[in-house]
């Protein structure tokens, strides 16, 4: 967890040529409002880039915004980086993403997907169940 | 007002409603709602100035609307395909959607094009995917519309080189480019270079238009992409506007007359799911420009001062929950635009929160409009809620609240200066946030989303999947072409481009060189890349 004890910390980014930012904006927003640690990538990230700034930032969660049809391409890019990097931050997504798609991104590692229209608090208890569970196994182990 | 209903009949009155944009409504309007209004000033018969009720004496009447998907996807085959299937559903005007590389100026086989190839629209890199795209499609009868604006020059030069090789004059073009690069800055994002280079882009490309294309709209002032960023229905007419008297200030400080290339400018706003205010916005849309246009830039020509705008029902308001209910939200929003007076429409498809539409869905949407305008009858009488108490008083409102955006943007130093401090991207992502709010906290219905929920349904709609192998094979095409053309002949084009460029001559005749060598678009675009270099936009949120 982070230094800031049991905040969340989360990056949300924009990976791809997508411009679309009305969602991510939103969704920072709402998460700073529960409490979270939140940083913003800005428009036209690589994947390279965003796995390095996750890092760096030490955070939880990476939440990307995908809304032009290369989500698959980018999550598997992402997911690849993270193992490479023995990396445990825990990745999940939104934007326009077929139903038929979102067992592929399971598969990849991503958490969730989260559909347009999705209540910001869905998103909020989803961060605060990811964090809760990576504390789990410690707690398990003191058993 | 509302006080004495209820004491009047007991009865409840729902409290504060108000409209989308925050424009509080009455329980019920009176002709003292409009008592300043006066007719021959503010409204006039349709056709005649301020054009309040339709630029044209006989509307629909004379002509429907154009009926114009927004298409493409994967190769230029394959969109190609999808135009002959609309146009023969009865389609009346074409719509490129390109795909995100060619958006943002980079061949199909650059780096950071990788996994976006053909998804989002169509893949273009070079003329000869342009004369794919168009094969078999008469250029000089049907209308085609290319929403495409950093790299407009090098699609709309693409198009042109197309109609010469076919022997059709550019005269005979009539169509749209969108080539308005300031929304970009605001709303869409797909931007390449500094806002300055790109409004001198902008220019070149009216001047030239005006000049050797005169059927052509050389731009699309765009609000669309406000509304789906965010905006209210007052900030979207308001920024819109402003941008479009920016081009006029831009094109005649480029010097231009103002009655040479004011009847080319055309316009795009979304139609949004607020009934009657969405109406007032087009209305008082044609009546502001009018009067601008007459009174700030003194235009002589009636065409000078008509507002033209295509629309497109709101893609923000479809619903991933219940998609089958998109159906029936297109058909009232695409209604609004009809009865607003436009003059070609998109209708969505209903699967548009998941994938870009399958053949089946954008039948249904093609549908739509022509229900509305074979069955409804509404096409049938001009402007049909003209002296409604209601629409006319919100069409004055809109109009004063388009009036204070316009003071303040003023007062700010104009808009290159409120583009590039983020006056208005703060102002529509604080809308997005009001409107998200809302609808969290039920003030705001979205059936099937906030009400009527069905958490547990399985949302099982066919999608169309774009086959994975059209980046391959575009990679494959783009080098077969590279070891075709003549080489020595491109550099050369690049290179004049390259000082005409960094001089103020107008770029177009030597983009068309380029392209009339089969340099392809990433090149075309690197050469700018070089010159004006690139824009990074400040995060902020």
């Amino acid at each position: 967890m982070s230094v800031m004890g049991n905040r969340p910390k989360v990056l949300i980014a924009k990976v791809g040529l997508d411009g679309h930012d009305r969602g991510v904006k939103v969704v920072v927003k709402a998460l700073e409002e529960a409490g979270f640690e939140v940083y913003y990538s800005g428009l036209h990230q690589t994947p390279e880039a965003v796995v390095d700034k996750a890092l760096e930032l030490n955070v939880d969660l990476l939440g990307v915004s995908t809304l032009c049809g290369a989500h698959l391409t980018i999550f598997s890019a992402i997911s690849k980086l993270l193992r490479q990097k023995g990396s445990r931050v825990k990745l999940f997504g939104g934007g326009i993403i077929p139903e038929a798609d979102k067992k592929a991104l399971r598969r990849m590692g991503v958490e969730r997907i989260f559909s347009p229209g999705t209540p910001l608090r869905e998103i909020v208890d989803f961060i605060r169940s990811i964090c809760k569970e990576k504390r789990l196994p410690k707690i398990t182990a003191q058993k | 007002m509302k006080d004495e209903i209820k004491t009047l009949k007991g009865e409840e009155v729902k409290e504060e409603c108000s409209t989308l944009s925050g424009i509080p409504l009455k329980p019920f309007y009176t002709p003292a709602d409009i008592a300043c209004l006066d007719y021959m000033r503010d409204l006039g018969l349709p056709g005649q100035y301020p054009y309040t009720r339709g630029i044209h004496e006989s509307m629909y009447l004379a002509r429907l609307w154009t009926m114009r998907l927004f298409s493409g996807f994967g190769t230029a085959a394959q969109t190609n395909k999808r135009f002959r299937f609309l146009l023969e559903e009865g389609e009346t005007g074409l719509s490129v959607a390109f795909d995100m590389p060619t958006i943002m100026g980079y061949d199909s086989d650059h780096p950071r094009a990788r996994g976006e190839v053909g998804l989002c629209g169509v893949a273009i890199d070079s003329l000869e995917d342009m004369e794919i795209l168009f094969q078999n499609i008469a250029l000089d009868q049907v209308t085609t519309s290319m929403t495409i604006n950093a790299p407009a020059s090098v699609l709309f030069a693409m198009y042109l080189v197309v109609a010469e090789k076919r022997g059709i004059p550019f005269d005979k073009l009539h169509g749209t480019i969108q080539n308005d690069i300031l929304k970009e800055y605001i709303a869409q994002k797909s931007f390449i270079f500094p806002p300055k280079p790109s409004l001198r882009l902008v220019t070149d490309i009216i001047a030239y238009s005006t000049r050797h294309v005169p059927k052509w709209n050389p731009v699309s002032v765009s609000g669309y992409h406000m509304r789906e960023a965010g905006a209210t229905a007052v900030q979207e007419l308001a920024f819109t506007l402003a941008d479009g008297f920016t081009y006029v200030e831009a094109t005649m400080e480029a010097g231009l007359d103002i009655d040479e290339f004011a009847p080319r400018i055309s316009f795009f706003f979304n139609s949004h799911s607020d009934f009657f205010e969405e109406i007032a916005k087009f209305r008082a849309a044609r009546r502001i420009w009018a009067r601008e246009m007459k009174e700030r830039y003194k235009a002589k020509r009636p065409e000078s001062v008509w507002l033209r705008f295509h629309t497109q029902t709101a893609g923000c308001t479809l619903t991933a929950q219940q998609p089958e209910n998109n159906i029936v939200r297109v058909a009232f929003q695409a209604l609004q635009a009809v009865l607003g007076g436009t003059q070609s429409l998109h209708t969505n498809s209903m699967d548009e929160t998941f994938a870009l539409p399958s053949e089946k869905a954008a039948t249904l949407a093609l549908r739509t409009q022509q229900i509305i305008a074979y069955e409804t009858g509404v096409a049938n009488t001009i402007d049909p809620l003209a002296g409604s108490y209601l629409v006319e008083s919100l069409t004055n409102r809109m109009e004063e609240e388009a009036n204070k955006h316009f003071q303040e943007i003023g007062q700010r130093g104009g808009m290159l200066r409120c583009i590039e401090e983020g006056y208005f991207q703060k102002e529509i992502i604080q809308s997005a946030r009001r409107y998200q709010e809302a609808l969290e906290r039920k003030e705001r219905i979205i059936v099937g989303l906030n009400k009527y929920e069905h958490p547990e349904e399985k949302v099982i709609i066919p999608t169309l999947k774009v086959d994975p192998s059209v980046e391959k094979e575009q990679i494959r095409r783009l080098k077969s072409l590279k070891a075709r053309r003549d080489n020595r002949k491109v550099e050369e084009s690049l290179g004049t481009l390259r000082e005409a460029s960094r001089g103020r001559e107008n770029v177009m005749p030597y983009v068309l060189d380029c392209v009339r060598n089969y340099a392809t678009l990433g090149e075309i675009i690197n050469v700018w890349r070089e010159v004006f270099g690139q824009y990074r936009e400040p995060v902020m949120y």
